[in-house]
């Protein structure tokens, strides 16, 4: 139920006065409502639940988990 | 796909497996609340490969799974009568109630609709201003938002043919209803990522505080999961017992206010029961006042039904994490996914759907 799919903004519009957007998930198109991300652009990566995108994708902190990785093991093995 | 395959890279779970086992000196236990991390926990054999010190057990994070079954026979009832078109996520339609499911009101001829969003149902009343269409609004945090906007789309339009069937619920009251059970085991918790995309994590706070346990906001994929293990097992191991955000490609501390403030608007606190586990006080939402006139209960009174559980079905002992799916003598045999007992076995979210599917 509470799945969410990472995609990406590839067109942004408005219908009804509601910011819309087409978001790409490994090439499907959907159309997702943007009522609650209204600052994302074309090329964000959006977190997409039942047709609403809940969150913008932050790059700099998708990278971390792999940064932090790196620091563990550094920090196990020990100054060389 | 982009955010999906490199957080599944099986060399960089290997090395977190290692981080892990290097770390821990003695047995701890920790939750995984939502059933969409203990899918990605089955489905990888994510728990076969941590160290045997370390004990995952799956939480109520199954909105499916815990819907109760007076509110499913009230959905049957419903989507049965003449005029009606019901709309539901896919999930719910085999779920069982006391007699039946919505697959079967379907095929005896009711007009049943599985739609991909709250929003679809809208169009579906705006399109048939003939028709009554029900919208089933079941659902964490995370969905909250989308079925507000239904309500205020509704309201927006005008449309008198429109009504939602509530059960939403919450997952800190969750969380706290876990902690307060005598047979309670748990040490520590990954919280669900979605959730707190909306929520963010200022309510976790104070269940961290005063039940001392560390609480790691988590992802979703297997690096998510081995990540929010290594930050719940170091606050384990150093005696800490903070809120973290695992998942902080999504989710920010503050949530998404917009989203908060569409869910304040359109609905309110109110005491829920989860099945198989009882009532528990302010644990879910519904429609304020304010809306009641989109409150299917109200819209169409049905008669009290005396519900009824399967006495065999172990559900709700599996839900708060007291037993395993396998411990359940009709697992597989008289409760499979075409044939269900209890819901954790039909809903993508199920624990006992997870161990069908990939433990048999």
């Amino acid at each position: 139920m509470c799945l969410g799919i990472p995609g990406k903004v590839i067109e942004t519009f408005e219908r009804d006065a509601m910011p819309m957007a087409k978001v790409e998930f490994g090439g499907i198109v959907k159309e997702t409502c943007l009522a609650y991300t209204p600052e994302v652009q074309v090329g964000d990566y959006v977190i997409v639940h039942v047709g609403f995108a809940i969150s913008r994708i932050d790059e700099a902190e998708a990278q971390e988990i792999f940064s932090c990785l790196r620091e563990i093991e550094a920090a196990v093995e020990g100054p060389e | 796909m982009k955010y999906l395959d490199e957080y599944r890279d099986a060399e960089a779970c290997k090395r977190w497996i290692e981080a892990i086992r290097r770390r821990i000196t003695r047995p701890w236990t920790m939750m995984e609340v939502c059933g969409g991390q203990t899918h990605s926990i089955v489905r990888f054999g994510l728990d076969e490969l941590l160290p045997p010190e370390l004990t995952l057990i799956h939480g109520p994070g199954c909105p499916v799974c815990v819907t109760p079954v007076e509110i499913l026979d009230v959905a049957m009832a419903i989507a049965a009568m003449p005029g009606v078109t019901f709309c539901s996520f896919g999930d719910m339609l085999r779920v069982p109630g006391s007699r039946q499911d919505l697959l079967r009101v379907k095929s005896a001829g009711g007009d049943v609709r599985i739609v991909y969003s709250p929003i679809d149902a809208v169009a579906i009343a705006q399109k048939h201003p003939e028709r009554q269409v029900v919208f089933f609004a079941v659902g964490f945090e995370t969905t909250a938002p989308a079925n507000a906007m239904a309500v205020l789309q509704a309201a927006r339009l005008g449309l008198e043919n429109f009504s939602m069937l509530v059960s939403h619920v919450l997952v800190p009251p969750a969380i706290r209803g876990v902690l307060e059970s005598p047979n309670c085991r748990v040490q520590g918790f990954l919280a669900p990522g979605h959730v707190c995309a909306v929520m963010g994590t200022e309510e976790y706070r104070p269940i961290a505080a005063e039940y001392r346990v560390p609480i790691v906001v988590t992802g979703f994929e297997p690096l998510d999961i081995l990540q929010g293990v290594w930050q719940c097992l170091n606050q384990l191991e150093e005696g800490r017992a903070e809120v973290e955000i695992q998942y902080s490609r999504a989710v920010r501390p503050e949530g998404n206010p917009r989203a908060m403030d569409a869910i304040r608007e359109v609905f309110e606190p109110v005491a829920r029961k989860w099945r198989g586990i009882g009532e528990i006080p302010a644990s879910g939402l519904g429609l304020r006042p304010a809306y009641a006139r989109f409150d299917a209960q109200n819209r169409f009174p049905i008669p009290p039904i005396a519900a009824e559980e399967p006495a065999e079905c172990m559900a709700g002992e599996i839900l708060q994490g007291h037993r395993c799916p396998r411990e359940c003598p009709a697992f597989a045999v008289r409760c499979t996914p075409e044939r269900p007992l209890g819901a954790p076995m039909v809903s993508a979210e199920g624990a006992c759907a997870a161990y069908y599917r990939y433990r048999r």
